[in-house]
């Protein structure tokens, strides 16, 4: 085995014991949710219409949406009742799971019990069996075939849409897939893709055992479907039972240089005597939020992300005095701390291939101006819609042929490959470098400055050990450095791992 | 065998399905012990008749009595307990053993103890084999499932019995078993049975007492002798001359054979 696979399967049982809590918790809810409403929609037919366009239009939803939507929904609930609920990791990522597997549940679970035979339904009438009798002696066990199968339905949608989860910070095999997409990983890729896959295909098969138990009536196959299920289950629970304290979580966005320097960080906190989690592939809307509520104990983020997103702010300052500001807003707002500068800034910079700014002589922006009706843009998913974008419009007349998003990972190789000609580079990335890009200068100042920042948590803002352990991060990393570091992550071949970029980044620190 | 099953008394019951009487202004007496047959066309009502007295349809309008006892008075679940129901499509529970099903009523009612020696003896009393106890209700032919019926809605000791078209599905020799069996299961148990049925031959065979119904109403009520000596109304004679035609005409070919 190598260490590629080594390193991937060494965070699987942690993160498949979170994929499996967060999967049976959401399919048990469903079930309590539909089994109910199921009955009463079998006994009146407009319950049954309303109940089942209400699951179908749900299930519309892409389920990125649907999770992303429970965000901001969850953070105007608690603000409504006065906080104290999470907008972040568990409970966004039940509550999207749960409506994703309400359809097929109910549909089934309808079907069932409308399915049952009129004559027996007369029969049990006069017979003399009340409501809940007819329902316990002869609609539900006719129906639970059908009815089981709704829910292996639900089942391996869940398990696959679980994936997804990591976006709002709830651990999951997803953190593997994102990460190495994101690092181009791709036996990190494979493993949460293969784990979750036989996760869907052994609960399946388990939920397949109790169905025919069920509809046989060979109870000895349905207990040992279900005690199977519940010794997975026990298993995966048992590390929640043993409470831990001094558990820190560091954040990241989902890119390399976050996850590298999520790890830096928790190296020291390590050091320092905690104990370490990591929440990776977080939103940028999401990973502020989750840090003033909490849920996260650190994360680096950038001076321009704060200043245009959380700050609203459209004008450009001197980057001390920005510095400044932002410390003071975290602070007063949301009692987040500032810890300090990394040292390096990663901000939007455009990039041109070397033979286009030799020959069309391009240096800064305003070249770019000149021959941007002439140029393809690539860009990645969220730069068009940034304040950023619209402030460098607002000073150079820049009007492009055509525009295109890509991710990050596939943004290089389509400027390098002439497929656009310009795009919007992160500073920090060492692929610019290794490719000879050239950054185009900004003169004029539209862009503002994106120092990389540490952000600490209210309540960590006064743990002096936790600030102590990572107070000398503080102006230490150099820009060639970080780029260096991002580099190893993100090329093709002899890949690094963050962990191990961030050990090399350690050994370089400016003293 | 002393009679156990009670009177029958409906006054002035009604019941409209949308602008449709099925039931239309009816009373009536049924004498404890009596097998009452009511004949007549399809939508003529007298399923719906039947179907009140079990609170399975509820009348718009009248009262009906079982003893002395109004059937509103009753929880229908209570009621319905108390009185054994067999109809066509007989829904036997297809997930539960033969025994299973016919001790149903008894695990409703709690009394579950003793329950294996009343499924012998009831399936004795309806003339199946011991070894159905174990068996599948798809496992066994339909003259043996409306057998299984009959004894299911007899397991509670119930003193009156409603039969909707109860032999109506079964071919005619195992029909003819059945009807006479379950004369024979009447007299003996001492019951009140009230048995629809569109059958005038049956019904002439079977009951000691006829209602003839049409359009919700009862046109014609008499003994079977009375039916066929035809002073008992058009709508009586007209149903008649069907099993007399058929009489007549096999006397016939008989006697030239």
């Amino acid at each position: 085995m190598t260490g590629a696979w080594q390193q991937a399967l060494a965070r699987v049982p942690e993160l498949l014991a979170a994929h499996v809590q967060i999967s049976v918790s959401a399919l048990a809810l469903a079930m309590i949710i539909c089994l109910p409403l199921a009955i009463w929609a079998a006994r009146s037919p407009r319950v049954a219409a309303v109940a089942l366009t209400v699951a179908s239009l749900i299930q519309t939803i892409p389920g990125l949406a649907l999770l992303a939507l429970f965000y901001p929904l969850l953070l105007g609930v608690s603000a409504l009742i006065g906080g104290g609920i999470s907008a972040f990791g568990f409970l966004p990522a039940l509550l999207a799971l749960t409506l994703y597997a309400l359809l097929p549940i109910l549909r089934n679970a309808v079907t069932g019990l409308a399915g049952v035979d009129p004559a027996v339904k007369q029969a049990a009438d006069g017979l003399g069996m009340t409501s809940a009798q007819k329902l316990y002696y002869v609609e539900a066990p006719l129906a639970a075939p059908t009815i089981m199968a709704g829910i292996r339905t639900a089942a391996v949608w869940t398990i696959g849409a679980a994936t997804l989860s990591t976006t709002v910070g709830q651990p999951s095999l997803g953190d593997l897939i994102f990460a190495g997409l994101q690092t181009q990983n791709w036996t990190l890729v494979l493993a949460g893709c293969l784990f979750s896959a036989a996760l869907a295909i052994s609960v399946d098969q388990l939920l397949g055992l109790i169905e025919r138990g069920i509809r046989e009536r060979r109870r000895i196959l349905a207990w040992a479907g279900m005690a199977i299920i519940a010794a997975g289950l026990l298993i995966a629970t048992l590390p929640l039972l043993i409470t831990r304290d001094n558990v820190v979580v560091v954040g990241a966005k989902n890119f390399s240089e976050q996850y590298i320097l999520a790890r830096l960080i928790g190296s020291r906190l390590e050091a320092a005597g905690y104990e370490v989690r990591y929440r990776d592939g977080l939103g940028s809307a999401v990973v502020y939020q989750a840090l003033a509520e909490g849920d996260i104990d650190v994360y680096v983020d950038y001076s321009g992300t704060i200043w245009t997103n959380q700050m609203q702010r459209t004008d450009v300052q001197p980057k001390a005095a920005m510095l400044d500001e932002i410390a003071k807003w975290t602070s007063a707002s949301h009692g987040v701390k500032m810890l300090g500068a990394l040292g390096f800034e990663n901000t939007y910079a455009f990039a041109v291939r070397p033979d286009d700014a030799r020959k069309k002589s391009l240096e800064t922006l305003d070249d770019l101006a000149r021959v941007s009706s002439d140029f393809n843009f690539g860009t990645d998913v969220e730069f068009l819609e940034r304040p950023e974008w619209q402030m460098v419009q607002d000073i150079y007349p820049i009007r492009f042929k055509t525009a295109r998003s890509f991710s990050p990972t596939f943004m290089y190789p389509a400027l390098a490959s002439g497929e656009v000609d310009v795009i919007s580079a992160f500073s920090s990335d060492g692929r610019i470098a290794a490719n000879g890009f050239v950054i185009l200068e900004d003169p004029r100042g539209a862009v503002p400055s994106y120092e990389a920042i540490m952000l600490l948590a209210p309540k960590r803002g006064s743990d002096d050990k936790f600030v102590a352990a990572l107070n000398s991060l503080t102006g230490a990393i150099t820009v060639e450095n970080m780029r260096e570091a991002n580099y190893t992550v993100d090329r093709e071949g002899d890949k690094k791992t963050p962990t191990q970029a961030a050990r090399w980044l350690n050994d370089n620190l400016r003293e | 065998m002393p009679v156990s099953g009670p009177s029958i008394r409906l006054q002035d019951v009604s019941r409209r399905y949308a602008t449709v009487r099925a039931v239309d202004g009816v009373s009536l007496d049924i004498a404890a012990g009596s097998l009452v047959a009511l004949v007549g066309l399809s939508g003529s009502g007298k399923s719906t008749l039947l179907k009140m007295i079990n609170r399975l349809v509820e009348p718009d309008s009248g009262k009906i009595f079982v003893g002395d006892e109004p059937v509103d008075s009753i929880d229908p679940h209570i009621l319905r307990r108390r009185i054994g129901y067999v109809f066509q499509n007989i829904g036997l529970f297809p997930h539960l053993t033969i025994a299973r099903n016919i001790a149903i009523g008894l695990e409703l009612a709690g009394e579950t103890e003793g329950s294996a020696d009343r499924v012998a003896e009831l399936l004795d009393l309806v003339e199946l084999p011991q070894d159905m106890a174990s068996r599948m209700p798809d496992q066994l032919s339909g003259g043996q499932q409306q057998r299984v019926g009959v004894a299911r809605a007899l397991a509670t000791r119930p003193g009156l019995m409603l039969m909707d078209e109860p032999f109506g599905a079964l071919d005619p020799v195992t029909r003819d078993n059945l009807t006479d069996q379950y004369k024979a299961l009447h007299d003996k148990l001492g019951l009140t049975t009230i048995i629809v049925t569109h059958d005038m031959a049956e019904a002439l065979y079977l009951a000691d007492r006829i209602l003839v119904m049409k359009d919700g109403q009862i046109r014609a009520d008499a003994t079977p002798a009375e039916l066929l000596s035809g002073n008992a109304g058009e709508e009586a004679e007209a149903l008649v001359a069907i099993p007399r035609a058929q009489a007549a005409h096999i006397i016939a070919l008989s006697k030239r054979s």
